[in-house]
């Protein structure tokens, strides 16, 4: 972050009785609902849009479980001679690690297992201590992790278009064929989920210490 | 009508709020080139640049000349022991047809091809009017609003990615070859990725509000005009 005031005083919106619009910017007298320049409704910074934030990072937890105990692929080699193989994706990560791709298994392990967990675990605490005071340094390096979380979260799905790929592209017949399996869905669901998780928490909650409890300085 | 550097605390009117952290902020018309950012969390707010929107809307006709190709040319080819097979674009979204898998054909058809079409359709819509300093088309608010909540869900580019990475794995299977739609959706990444870098949203909020649509004349007029 640059220089720029870290602890000069900042007039919030919602200090000076305002609401600002989330999407064009422009600052509207409180009692306003729908923002009459880009037409979005305008929602004050409270806690309430937590509800829909937990809603959903439960909704792609609950779809996460099958994503991982369901093949994701169904390789057969040589008409099913060589043997058909359902991989999970750890299963996957673990196949790749005996051939030996080490460098490639950490890159998938990295896209569909850390990524995908880390952004609960991050959404996660960020609801949990949206609101609560905190210092500005605090609040930048939250602002931070929301950002990444925002901007990581819709990579995963890259995961759903690599079998997508594979799938439509080794159809050789009796020499190799590889078809979905059901986790690919569930994968995409939850990553849709997460991502509307992420797109649901307010980050203007960041910035405020909560009116609800005894606002005293932690440090 | 607003005069610049004025502003009104009781409606807001001449502020402008972070959307990331809700400081407040002077409103000012930003020449071009010039950058605004939130003096607190440091979030870029607006950012014009000359002939912006005559570029977007260039880049988006792009897109779509792009776009056409990478649906109907083949776009990977593979082969082994005489055995091959071609793919396009729709065959690696039909890959999920099967069963109870076919919502997900919807869900990636709509994210590789359907909505970075809309939102260049509606990118044009918005802004053919304003770069022609015209007033906007009907609806041109909720247009632009669509585009921008359906930019997320656009995912050509992590699409391009994720073929480098099914490639890398088939690698070592079989011969794999390009096809002209693989380099037609190379392109649309990056003219995608320069019209993503001259949009600037609020300036366009900004450009919609002063060519006429809406509100309620609150609007910073530029000085000069007549």
């Amino acid at each position: 972050m640059s220089a720029p005031a870290h602890d000069a005083p900042v007039l919030t919106a919602h200090r000076a009785g305002l609401v600002g619009c989330r999407s064009c910017g422009r600052a509207w007298p409180e009692a306003e609902t729908i923002c009459r320049r880009c037409g979005s409704a305008l929602v004050p910074p409270d806690r309430r849009c937590l509800n829909a934030v937990w809603a959903w990072l439960a909704a792609g937890l609950i779809f996460y479980i099958p994503a991982n105990l369901f093949p994701m692929l169904k390789t057969s080699t040589f008409g099913g001679l060589r043997g058909n193989s359902e991989s999970t994706i750890l299963g996957g990560v673990v196949e790749l690690m005996h051939y030996g791709n080490y460098g490639i298994a950490a890159v998938i392990f990295a896209a569909s297992v850390m990524v995908p967990v880390g952004k609960f675990v991050a959404i996660a605490w960020l609801a949990t201590v949206a609101g609560r005071p905190a210092t500005v340094e605090a609040a930048h390096k939250r602002l931070v992790l929301y950002e990444v979380v925002e901007f990581i979260g819709r990579w995963s799905m890259i995961d759903v278009f690599v079998v997508a790929i594979l799938s439509a592209l080794v159809q050789l017949g009796f020499v190799a064929s590889i078809h979905p399996g059901p986790a690919a869905v569930s994968f995409a669901l939850s990553v849709a989920f997460t991502m509307l998780s992420a797109q649901s928490f307010d980050p203007r909650l960041i910035w405020r210490g909560l009116p609800l409890r005894s606002r005293k300085d932690h440090e | 009508m607003q005069t610049e550097g004025e502003y009104d605390l009781s409606t807001g009117a001449g502020l402008t709020a972070c959307p990331r952290c809700d400081a407040l902020h002077v409103e000012r018309e930003l020449e071009p080139g010039e950058t605004a950012r939130c003096l607190r969390c440091n979030t870029l707010l607006a950012s014009p640049r000359a002939g912006a929107f005559t570029r977007i809307i260039a880049l988006s006709f792009a897109s779509l000349v792009l776009m056409v190709g990478a649906v109907f040319f083949p776009f990977l080819e593979i082969s082994r022991m005489g055995f091959g097979n071609e793919t396009s674009l729709f065959g690696v979204a039909l890959a999920f047809s099967h069963g109870a898998l076919m919502p997900l054909t919807v869900a990636v058809l709509g994210m590789i091809v359907g909505l970075p079409v809309l939102r260049a359709l509606l990118l044009v819509y918005t802004l053919l009017p304003l770069a022609r300093k015209r007033r906007p088309f009907a609806h041109a608010v909720p247009a632009f609003r669509l585009s921008e909540t359906l930019r997320p869900w656009s995912m050509a580019e992590i699409f391009v990615i994720g073929t480098a990475i099914a490639l890398v794995k088939v690698g070592g299977l079989a011969n794999i070859s390009f096809g002209p739609a693989f380099w037609a959706f190379c392109g649309l990444i990056l003219v995608n990725a320069a019209s993503n870098a001259f949009t600037s949203a609020a300036t366009i909020w900004d450009a919609i509000e002063d060519a006429g649509m809406a509100t309620d004349g609150r609007e910073i007029v530029p000085e000069p005009r007549a």
